[in-house]
This record gives C-alpha cells, sequence and structure tokens, in this order.
C-alpha cells in the first residue's frame, strides 16, 4: 500500500527545489511570510516550555518540529475558514489568529483561553482525541447549506486514527461530501506508543481510500509542500469537490507534554537525523539570496516584542470571576444553580 | 511491611495479580513501556511481558469491547482508561455492554473486567482530564465502583476487584497518588467490596465521605473535636454497592449526618445515601442528613479548582448547621 501514497516533497533537506513546477509559485514574500509564522511559534513554543519549568504555566504540549505543518497548513486557509485544533496545534491557531495572551492564558488553566477573537472561526482544542474530527465535518456541513464558499480544517495526530470518531468523522464527510480538510500531522508517537504499535497499515494517506476521500501523503517537515497541498484541498472543497485527507508526516522534537519522559520509550538517536522544518526553510533561503539578516534580526527583535507582551498581558489579566462558572452553563440558570451560584459567592466574599 | 504511596500500592497489587493469575492481562493507552502516565504499571511488561501487559491503539471503546470479548474465554482483564474524563468514548463498552453481559447471557458468560482510571480534581492536569464522574457508573445496574481513599485500602480492593467475577470500576483518585505513604503487607491481602470501614467513631454527628474527601472529613473531624463534637467517619470504600449498614448503624447512634462528595450535587451518590438513611431511620434523626458537594457547574479550568472543591472547612460548617439545627 505504501507505494500508492509515496511521500511527496517539494524541496529537500538542502533547501533545494526537488519539484519545479513550484519554482513560479514561491517568491520572496511568501518565504518570508512562511519563515516569520514558523519563527513566531516556535519563540512562543520555547517560551511556554521554560514558563511550565518556572512555574508559571501548567503542563504544556511543545510541538517543536511540527512548524512547518502548522503554519503551512494554517496560511494555506481564508479568513473565514473553520479551524478546528487539538492540544498541541496551538501554533496552527496562532498563523491562524489565535491571541498570543489567550493562548498563554489556555496553558494557564484559565477558561479565556478558549475564546477565539471576535468572528474568528476558531474552535476550542480538543483534548478528548479525534473528538473535533465530526465537528469539523458538521462546521463544514453547515457552511455548505449555507452555500457559502467557507471550509473548515480538522488538525489530529496519528493516534488519533484509532479512535472511532476519526472514522465516523471521514465516513460523514465522504457521505455529505463536506468541504473538510482532514489535516493529519503524523509525528510517529502517540505518547509513548510509536506508530507501528498503533497500526499496522504503513500509512494513515490509505485510510481515506477506503471512503473514497482523496488521500496524500506529504513531507510535513517542508513547508511547501504542506501548504501547496493543503491549498490544493481547499480548493477542492471551495468547489464543491468535498473532503481530502492530507498525512504530514512529521516529528515531535521533544516531549509529549512537559510532564512526560520520551527517553522512556524512544530509543536513543531517534530522530537526530531529522532536519527542522525552520533550518531547511532557512538552507532554501540562503540557496536563493532570500536570507536577510537585517530582517531576520528585526523579525526577531519584533517577535521578542510581542512574546514578552502577551506574556506580561496574561500575568496581568484580571482574576477570573467566579460567577463565569455558574452563568455559563445554560442560557437560563435552574433556580438551584442560582442558589448555588449566590451562597458561593457569599462564601467566597468571606474567605 | 513496607512504606508505599497509593501508586506503589496499585502496582503492587496488579504485579500479586498478574503473577497469581496467568489470565490475568493489563493493557490499556502507555501502560507497556512508558509504565502508564502515572507510572502504575511501571515495570510490569518488563516482568511479565508483552504478551501479559501491553498498550493497545488510543481508542477508548475498542479498549473495553475487547475486554468483554476476551471474558468469554476465561481471561480476566485489568484495561486502564488513562484519565476518567476519557471515559466517555467508552460508554457504551461500559454500560451498555459490560454491564449486562451476565443478564442477556442468560448468565451464561460474565464480564470479570476491571477497568481501573485516575479520577478526581486538584492536581491542576489540563481541561476534561479531571471530573467525578463516578455517578454515571454508580447508576448502571451491573456495575461495581470502588474508590480507595489510600494505599492500604488500593491493594486490598484492587486484588479483590480483579478477583470479581463483575466488571469493577476502579478509580483512583489523582490526588491521594502520591500524598502519602502507609504502612502496605508485601503479601496479598483482600477487603472486602461493599464494605464501608469507619474511620473514626464519634458519637455526636456522621461524617459520610470517599475517595480523597475522607482526608477532608477526617481533618474536619479533628477541628470539631476542638469544640467538643464527636464525630464519626466512614469511609464508604465503595459507592455501587452502598454499605446501608453501617451508615444506618452509625445514624441510629448520632442521629446526625453530613454526606460528602466531590462530585457535583445534582443526581449524585450523597443524594442516594441521604435517601437511604431517611428511608430506614428517619424516627432517629435530631436534623436533616446535609450534604457538602461542589456546585452543579462544569469541572472547572484548573485556575478556579481550588475555590470549587468541596474542602474540610465546607464540611465543618455543615456538621454545626446540623448540629445547631
Ligand atoms: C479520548 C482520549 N483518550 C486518551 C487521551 C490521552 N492522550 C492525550 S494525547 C494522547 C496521544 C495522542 O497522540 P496523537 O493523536 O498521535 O497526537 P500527538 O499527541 O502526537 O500530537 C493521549 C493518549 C485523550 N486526550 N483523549
Ligand atoms: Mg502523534
Amino acid at each position: 500500500m505504501e507505494e500508492h501514497f509515496p511521500m511527496k516533497k517539494i524541496m529537500d533537506d538542502q533547501g533545494n527545489l526537488i519539484d519545479s513546477s513550484y519554482a513560479n509559485d514561491i517568491d520572496e514574500d511568501l518565504v518570508k511570510k512562511l519563515y516569520y509564522h514558523m519563527s513566531r511559534i516556535r519563540l512562543f513554543d520555547r517560551k511556554a516550555i521554560s514558563l511550565q519549568r518556572q512555574g508559571r504555566i501548567g503542563t504544556y504540549p511543545p510541538f517543536e518540529g511540527q512548524e512547518a505543518s502548522q503554519v503551512g497548513s494554517a496560511l494555506a486557509l481564508d479568513t473565514d475558514d473553520w479551524l478546528f485544533p487539538t492540544y498541541r496545534d496551538h501554533g496552527a491557531m496562532l498563523t491562524f489568529g489565535s491571541e498570543m495572551t489567550r493562548t498563554f492564558l489556555y496553558w494557564n488553566g484559565r477558561a479565556e483561553g478558549c475564546v477565539p477573537p471576535e468572528g474568528k472561526n476558531i474552535f476550542p482544542a480538543a483534548v478528548p482525541i479525534a473528538t473535533q474530527i465530526p465537528h469539523a465535518v458538521g462546521a463544514a456541513w453547515a457552511e455548505k447549506r449555507k452555500g457559502t464558499k467557507n471550509i473548515a480544517i480538522a488538525y489530529f495526530g496519528d493516534g488519533a486514527t484509532s479512535e472511532g470518531d476519526f472514522h465516523e468523522g471521514l465516513n460523514f464527510a465522504s457521505v455529505f461530501q463536506t468541504p473538510t480538510i482532514l489535516f493529519n500531522q503524523n509525528n510517529g508517537y502517540a505518547i509513548s506508543v510509536p506508530i507501528e504499535k498503533q497500526m499496522h497499515s504503513k500509512t494513515i494517506a490509505q485510510k481515506g481510500l477506503a471512503y473514497d476521500i482523496p488521500s496524500v501523503r506529504i513531507d510535513g517537515n517542508d513547508v511547501f509542500a504542506v501548504y501547496f497541498e493543503t491549498k490544493k484541498a481547499v480548493e477542492r472543497a471551495r468547489a464543491g469537490e468535498g473532503p481530502s485527507l492530507i498525512e504530514a508526516v512529521t516529528w515531535r522534537t521533544g516531549a509529549h507534554t512537559t510532564a512526560d519522559d520520551p527517553s522512556k520509550y524512544r530509543p536513543v538517536g531517534q530522530g537526530d537525523n531529522v532536519v527542522h522544518p525552520i533550518e531547511r526553510l532557512e538552507n532554501y533561503m540562503k540557496n536563493n539570496d532570500f536570507w536577510d539578516e537585517t530582517w531576520i534580526a528585526k523579525m526577531e527583535a519584533e517577535l521578542t516584542q510581542e512574546v514578552e507582551s502577551a506574556l506580561e498581558a496574561m500575568e496581568e489579566y484580571p482574576p477570573a470571576k467566579p460567577e463565569d462558572l455558574f452563568d455559563h452553563v445554560f442560557t437560563n440558570p435552574p433556580s438551584q444553580l442560582v442558589e448555588q451560584k449566590e451562597s458561593y459567592l457569599d462564601l467566597i466574599g468571606r474567605e | 511491611m513496607a512504606q508505599m504511596t497509593m501508586i506503589q500500592a496499585i502496582t503492587n497489587a496488579l504485579q500479586t495479580e498478574l503473577k497469581n493469575d496467568e489470565d490475568v492481562l493489563v493493557f490499556g493507552e502507555d501502560v507497556g513501556q512508558n509504565g502508564g502516565v502515572f507510572r502504575a504499571t511501571e515495570g510490569l511488561q518488563e516482568e511479565f511481558g508483552e504478551e501479559r501487559v501491553f498498550d493497545t491503539p488510543l481508542a477508548e471503546s475498542g479498549i473495553i469491547g475487547m475486554a468483554v470479548g476476551m471474558s468469554t474465554q476465561g481471561v480476566r482483564p485489568v484495561p486502564e482508561i488513562q484519565f476518567f474524563g476519557f471515559v466517555f468514548e467508552a460508554m457504551d463498552a461500559v454500560s451498555g455492554q459490560a454491564a449486562r453481559f451476565r443478564y442477556r447471557s442468560g448468565g451464561r458468560w460474565h464480564a470479570p473486567i476491571t477497568i481501573r482510571s485516575p479520577f478526581g480534581g486538584g492536581v491542576h492536569t489540563p481541561e476534561l482530564h479531571a471530573d467525578s464522574l463516578e455517578g454515571l457508573f454508580a447508576q448502571q445496574p451491573g456495575l461495581k465502583v470502588v474508590i480507595p481513599s489510600g494505599p492500604y485500602d488500593a491493594k486490598g480492593l484492587l486484588i479483590q476487584s480483579i478477583r470479581d467475577n463483575d466488571p469493577v470500576i476502579f478509580l483512583e483518585h489523582m490526588k491521594l497518588y502520591r500524598s502519602f505513604r502507609e504502612e502496605v503487607p508485601e503479601e496479598e491481602y483482600t477487603l472486602e467490596l461493599g464494605k464501608a470501614e469507619t474511620k473514626r467513631e464519634g458519637k455526636d454527628i456522621t461524617l459520610i465521605a470517599y475517595g480523597a474527601m475522607v482526608h477532608a472529613a477526617l481533618k474536619a473531624a479533628e477541628e470539631l473535636e476542638e469544640e467538643n463534637i464527636q464525630a464519626e467517619v466512614i469511609d464508604l470504600r465503595t459507592i455501587a454497592p452502598i454499605d446501608v449498614d453501617t451508615i444506618i448503624e452509625s445514624v441510629k447512634k448520632t442521629s446526625r449526618a453530613v454526606v460528602i462528595q466531590e462530585a457535583q450535587r445534582k443526581a449524585g451518590i450523597a443524594a442516594s445515601i441521604v435517601s437511604e438513611i431517611q428511608e430506614r431511620a428517619i424516627l432517629h434523626l435530631e436534623a436533616p442528613v446535609l450534604r457538602v458537594t461542589a456546585p452543579d457547574t462544569v469541572y472547572p479550568f484548573s485556575e478556579a479548582e481550588e475555590i470549587w472543591l468541596p474542602n474540610h472547612k465546607d464540611i465543618v460548617e455543615k456538621a454545626k448547621e446540623s448540629i445547631n439545627f
């Protein structure tokens, strides 16, 4: 089956274009935009890890190594599309328009962190694995019903493809021909479980075959492959041609979360040969005279500033309002809940 | 005897039963080489091999559904649900299937499955990992629900749960995993399911709790003692079935009771205990039986956890309300 789903690449590890048919589509603006966003989310990610170590935020799942998959796919969307991320996709969320302060808040155990900017269609990150896949199908179905051109993208990992919701979601997308992009990041592990114990099949892309969903396997660390393949799928969806499945093969550089110890289950040296997706784009930029030290320095200063002020805003964020707990359960809270709220606020007032 | 944390006592119980009975199989997400995300199965794959202790694909309904099927051939499955917040994925396999297997096969088959899972709040997990969903399972006929309050109980109850021929939901409060150590015998022992333990004797009021709330109740009892109120503290140990006899006997002595649960208030274990008491002992009561619970809101993000969870102060207050009624 593997031979039916060869891994698509546009550029190699050294940053050489190996598929020249894209040469005209790749210009300086696009390259810099991709580089900018990948650098931005990496900076956020590294900052978050160090904050967790200092006890300034809670348990945190890093995405380092997956920047190309998250940025390439998110930049292939339009403003009004829908994004259904997991807990590891805040890179894609930030790229698509989540506020950085709220992203920090989320990982500091604040409900406000789930709330997207006004008008931005970003679903709260899925924590129970694969639950977002049918959601994305439903949102896409509703857009189709309204007659818009908007599409929905669902992010999910390799482990998620074992859940019923993955298969149900694919089947529904297929039966109802919804404009949905099923975007898989195959990072080789579901916590400690390696992909060869997760599935007997050699690829994830082949799982789309059973549902007659156009499926492709790409090098998820090649930001061009991710960007252009997602764009193709998006265009097909907008044109009313239904769902697509993309398997982006990537690598989680670090731990599953800050509470995880990968040395317990990963063989020493595994992944050492993976060229970091940002380095790969850097190679491309250097090969093509897009590497502009002044621009880089300016960008880095700007990004550092952005991350620092988002962090400051997170730390100065007003404390959570206890009444939110009660006010966001129902449209109209039943009398018992109102009573509970009163005695609760009374109790807090006394403490 | 050795000093063990609850997580160590659980590993020890699993090891004991894996040794005792070759039909015992331990499986779930990350329980193999990784030893479980809380390290409950640490070292077990190494000791018993991948045939007996193994990782499954990431699919809770598959894990429990497969356990039901295995039960037809004498296997004694001990699957893990990585966090109880994710048990919804397996709801049909547990409540729709495992719980009804005996009845639906006219008694021919049964499902001697022990589903272990970390639950409860107060340890600042990311959202949706912490919750108290035990009531959903206690309501299901055919299931036993066991909740130890410490290392000694955890070992004896887990061994007994594994040996039990009916499906058992064995819930391990995350806050208790490493919060204290206790003397735990190295050798095997069992504790009967459906039997409560009186943790502290008292004549003035009965405090009924389970899981982490047992410790809040004990602390409350100490505070009440300073005001000359002698509280009796009952640890239910299993919430399905409930040891009604122990409760009623105590209430007949004290005439007052407060029932404590970490879970939200409505349709809960505490409510059903209150009913049992008023149905069986109303003429012995000097005050309404009161409850201490979390409010009926969604389990909060970790920032609000501390104020949301019931604590010993809430128990002291309710106990006084009962005494002063
Ligand atoms: C329904 C459910 N079961 C278990 C978990 C615990 N869990 C969190 S992440 C994870 C592994 C997910 O692996 P994968 O889908 O490959 O995504 P990755 O974490 O690698 O991005 C597991 C088992 C969960 N969040 N939800
Ligand atoms: Mg993965």
